[in-house]
């Protein structure tokens, strides 16, 4: 017997659907199993993880902020992957947009202004859009790989962050604590709601989904990005360029990356350190494929993720098992959404012998 | 199961009642065929005929849904193509099955029996194909190969296997008269031997010419079993078609119409290690005239077509003029806003992309040149998808092109019909200036003669056409001025009607006389 895999006429809308449900389904058995073979029971440990983060208006808050990052840098990625770039750099691009809108707040700590904060996000994404030149240049010059380029730069950005805390930038009145100082009021993004912590990034981060959303489903823009991204021959004959469209899309990506890296600084930790980001450029990645690429899609698959992150917290906390958890429960999902989309274009096939196919013929 | 005695007895391979079902579509609907030993069978048929579906079927690669497989009288089951080979069937695709990334003794190696050395394989290839007159490098990497000589390396790779009967899709399509006519050695060498020939063609001429007997499908149905000597060209496109295929009638062009292209020692060097230079190429092409450039695949022709376009600007302005302006150093967009029209050689990939809808693939090629008609909001540039899918709807009306639903993908388009489409596309503005490389590669009797038709008439109107071409019926049907292309070198343009294909051949063969080279011979074309 072997399994094959036969290519459908056309995609699947059906699996399209069906796809990341599945994949999600799969993953909480997977999960649940894991639970299992840790001692803890499967059923309890899955609802303190994916469930009990929904009960409470404060962890709904949480949610908002862990998803914001999330969604704003998945959407970026979004037009990056579509076109061909493979951008994976965007933790780097993240810290750097950080750093860059942290400048004012820390070096004019004493200016008050309500010009501050509009400047402190454009300087982030300029921030992370020139840290995401640099693989552009690299690419668009010497045909270097993107991939390896963009990765690489985050710990150089990770470890300058980390200088920049515990060296230059260091708070003079912070007990030698590893951090800057802490911004002035002006400086720290607003609350959405008097009830919890959120703030604007999670705004700033649906309203760049649906401006990407129309980008990509109703201008020439995004027909271009579609188009290099499926076949560069095809698009120099349109007369687009794919030199341009690697630094479009890497500039793009990047200056997103950037303003979740200074909405996330400035309002919820409202000051630098060394660690300022769970993960959340190399998680929208996870992001961006579980949402299909669409930015609507990435607004839901963003949710989802910033959900393992509570939940992780969660569990640490109510059965005790490591953080560690968060991190498998993300691979598990990417692990899924990616085989599961096999099945929008192939069926699957059980093939008994070829023996009994032979009679067949033959008959 | 009833065989009837003639099956068992005579053929080497049978096919009864075999039917593939796509959903409901019946691709192939019942077809009986026999192949004798050491005969050339021609399988006749339009693009979607079911010839393909056939042959994917005898060859292992589709499973059939119902019927037989006789082989030499026993009923086998062809499950693969690996079985296929083993059984003594032997294949060249019409889409070749090659690894871009490996050279051409790789490729060859990956069919064989592993245990056989590189080096051995290398050189008996180089032997075959020298002896079957089909010369190639092994070590060459078949992604500098141009579609030509790739499709050598198939033909050579198959005869490699000493296979009993050999299945050729569209052989001669890219070879010169005397390379084709080295094949049909090959071939009756082949036949000579014992072995039988399977040969798909839509050159109804050489079927005539080489072929012992013909099946010609419609519909996935067999529409007539005849001797191809005993038939016209015309009766057997009317067995393929079920009507007449229309003559197209050429164009007389009135002396002395505008320069509306023009090309002036362009020299353009290899951007690849494997790609050809051009070497001081001129041309002219006048209102109402159409410039054929006849030669063998990969003397420079896709470079040509590079160059002209814009896809590649050049270093020169000046030495290209289209429509009066020094146009070399610009792109392609700019070029088309000028009244250019392009269609490249590739369909899929290049002049469409297959995943995409038939009026995205309208964009693609028309969203500067159109913008007025396509493009609303400003610098949004939002798509006006409902008025580019109506202009999707012309095209695909003035074509006829036949396809599923109202705006399928390109790619889910037989290759005829969405050639169909990707020169409707150019024809629906009437370009000033229209270069096309290949039109008719790969495509049906019925499609192609709509396409040249379209051609001539655009001519009429009042276009230059440059048309790139391998296939010298198409040029002699379509061309007022002929030219040649070889090692990137291009012969003067001489008036179609003095033309004849022993000529061309020996153009082809770079046999140039040197009086005739250089820029003198353009003055002398502009003469006539």
């Amino acid at each position: 017997m072997r399994i094959e895999l036969q290519k459908r006429a056309g995609v699947s809308r059906l699996f399209s659907f069906v796809s990341p449900l599945l994949a999600l389904l799969l993953t909480v058995v997977c999960g649940g199993i894991m639970f299992a073979l840790l001692g803890k029971d499967p059923v309890s440990a899955l609802w303190s993880y994916f469930i009990e983060p929904l009960q409470e208006v404060w962890s709904l808050h949480e949610l908002a902020i862990k998803a914001g990052p999330l969604i704003l840098i998945a959407v970026g990625l979004s037009v990056c992957y579509r076109s061909n770039n493979w951008n994976i750099g965007a933790e780097g691009q993240f810290t750097m947009g950080a750093i860059a809108g942290s400048y004012l707040p820390i070096v004019f700590y004493e200016w008050h202004s309500p010009l501050i904060l509009p400047l402190m996000l454009v300087m982030g994404m300029i921030g992370g859009a020139l840290y995401a030149g640099i693989p552009a240049l690299l690419k668009t010059r010497f045909n270097t790989n993107e991939i390896l380029t963009s990765l690489m730069l985050v710990y150089i950005a990770q470890l300058f962050l980390d200088w920049l805390s515990r060296g230059l930038w260091r708070d003079p009145q912070g007990y030698n604590f590893p951090q800057s100082r802490t911004f002035v009021p002006e400086a720290i993004l607003p609350e959405i709601l008097s009830s919890g912590r959120a703030h604007w990034g999670f705004i700033f981060a649906i309203v760049a989904a649906v401006l990407v959303w129309f980008m990509m489903r109703f201008t020439l823009k995004g027909f271009q990005i579609a188009v290099l991204g499926q076949s560069e021959r095809a698009g120099r004959f349109a007369g687009f360029s794919g030199r341009r469209m690697v630094w479009f899309s890497m500039l793009f990506s990047g200056a997103l990356a950037g303003l979740a890296g200074i909405s996330e600084v400035s309002g919820s930790i409202n000051h630098l350190q060394p660690s300022i980001s769970p993960g959340y450029g190399f998680t929208a990645i996870i992001v961006a494929f579980l949402g299909r690429l669409n930015p609507l899609g990435i607004i839901a698959s963003g949710l989802v993720l910033a959900l393992t992150y509570l939940g992780g917290e969660a569990a640490q906390l109510s059965i005790g098992v490591s953080d560690k958890v968060t991190r498998v429960f993300q691979g598990l999902l990417l692990f899924f959404v990616l085989s599961c989309d096999t099945l929008i274009h192939y069926r699957i096939r059980l093939v008994l012998g070829r023996l009994k196919g032979a009679t067949d013929g033959a008959a | 199961m009833t065989l009837n005695d003639e099956s068992r007895t005579g053929a080497l391979l049978s096919v009864r009642k075999l039917t593939k079902l796509f959903g409901s579509f019946a691709a192939c609907d019942g077809i009986d065929l026999d192949i004798r030993p050491g005969e050339i069978h021609a399988l006749l048929g339009e693009n979607g005929a079911g010839k393909s579906t056939l042959v994917k079927m005898l060859f292992g690669v589709l499973a059939p849904t119902s019927g037989d497989v006789l082989w030499q009288g026993n009923p086998v089951r062809i499950g693969s193509p690996a079985q296929a080979r083993k059984t003594g069937i032997g294949m060249v695709f019409q889409h070749f099955s090659l690894f871009e990334a490996l050279t051409v003794a790789e490729n060859i190696a990956l069919s064989l029996d592993p245990g056989i050395s590189l080096g051995k394989i290398a050189d008996e290839a180089e032997s075959l194909s020298r002896a079957y007159g089909l010369p190639l490098d092994p070590k060459a990497h078949v992604a500098d190969l141009s579609v030509g000589e790739r499709q050598r390396i198939e033909i050579v790779r198959t005869l490699l296997q000493n296979p009993k009967l050999v299945i050729l899709d569209e052989p001669t399509s890219v070879l010169t008269p005397q390379e084709a006519d080295r094949l049909f050695e090959t071939l009756l060498k082949l036949k000579q031997e014992g072995r039988s020939v399977l040969y798909i063609s839509h050159r109804l001429e050489e079927v005539r010419r080489i072929c012992d007997r013909a099946t010609v499908l419609r519909h996935g149905k067999v529409t007539g079993a005849c001797d191809p000597r005993q038939e016209t060209p015309a009766s057997l496109a009317r067995m393929m078609v079920g009507n007449e295929v229309a003559a197209v009638s050429a164009a007389t062009p009135e002396a002395g119409g505008s320069v509306l292209l023009q090309v002036r020692n362009l020299d353009v060097p290899a951007r690849t290690p494997f790609a050809v230079s051009l070497k001081d190429v001129s041309l002219t092409v006048r209102s109402g005239e159409i410039l054929a450039i006849a030669g063998v695949a990969g003397n420079g022709q896709s470079e040509l077509f590079d160059a002209l376009s814009g896809e590649f600007p050049v270093k020169e302005a000046e030495s290209i003029r289209i429509r009066d302006k020094a146009v070399g150093t610009k792109g392609i967009t700019a070029r088309r806003l000028i009244g250019a029209g392009f269609v490249p050689e590739e369909r899929h990939g290049h002049a469409a992309v297959p995943d995409m809808s038939l009026s995205d693939n309208l964009i693609l090629a028309r969203c500067r040149s159109d913008a007025r008609a396509f493009l609303a909001g400003g610098v949004l540039r939002i798509i006006r998808y409902s008025a580019v899918k109506a202009a999707a709807r012309r095209i695909s009306a003035a074509m006829d092109v036949r396809k599923s639903g109202d705006d399928p993908p390109a790619g889910s388009l037989s290759g005829g019909n969405l050639q169909k489409f990707i020169v409707g596309r150019e024809l629906d503005r009437q370009p000033g200036v229209l270069v096309v490389n290949q039109p008719t590669w790969g495509v049906d009797a019925g499609a192609a003669s709509h396409i040249r038709q379209a051609l001539v008439d655009l001519a009429k109107a009042g276009s230059a056409v440059l048309v790139i071409s391998q296939d010298l019926d198409e040029i002699f049907e379509v061309a007022t001025h002929i030219a040649v292309i070889n090692d990137g070198h291009l012969s003067a343009a001489y008036p179609a009607p003095g033309m004849t294909r022993e000529k061309i051949g020996l153009l082809m063969g770079g046999l140039n006389d040197r009086a005739g080279a250089g820029p003198e011979e353009t003055g002398a074309r502009h003469a006539h």
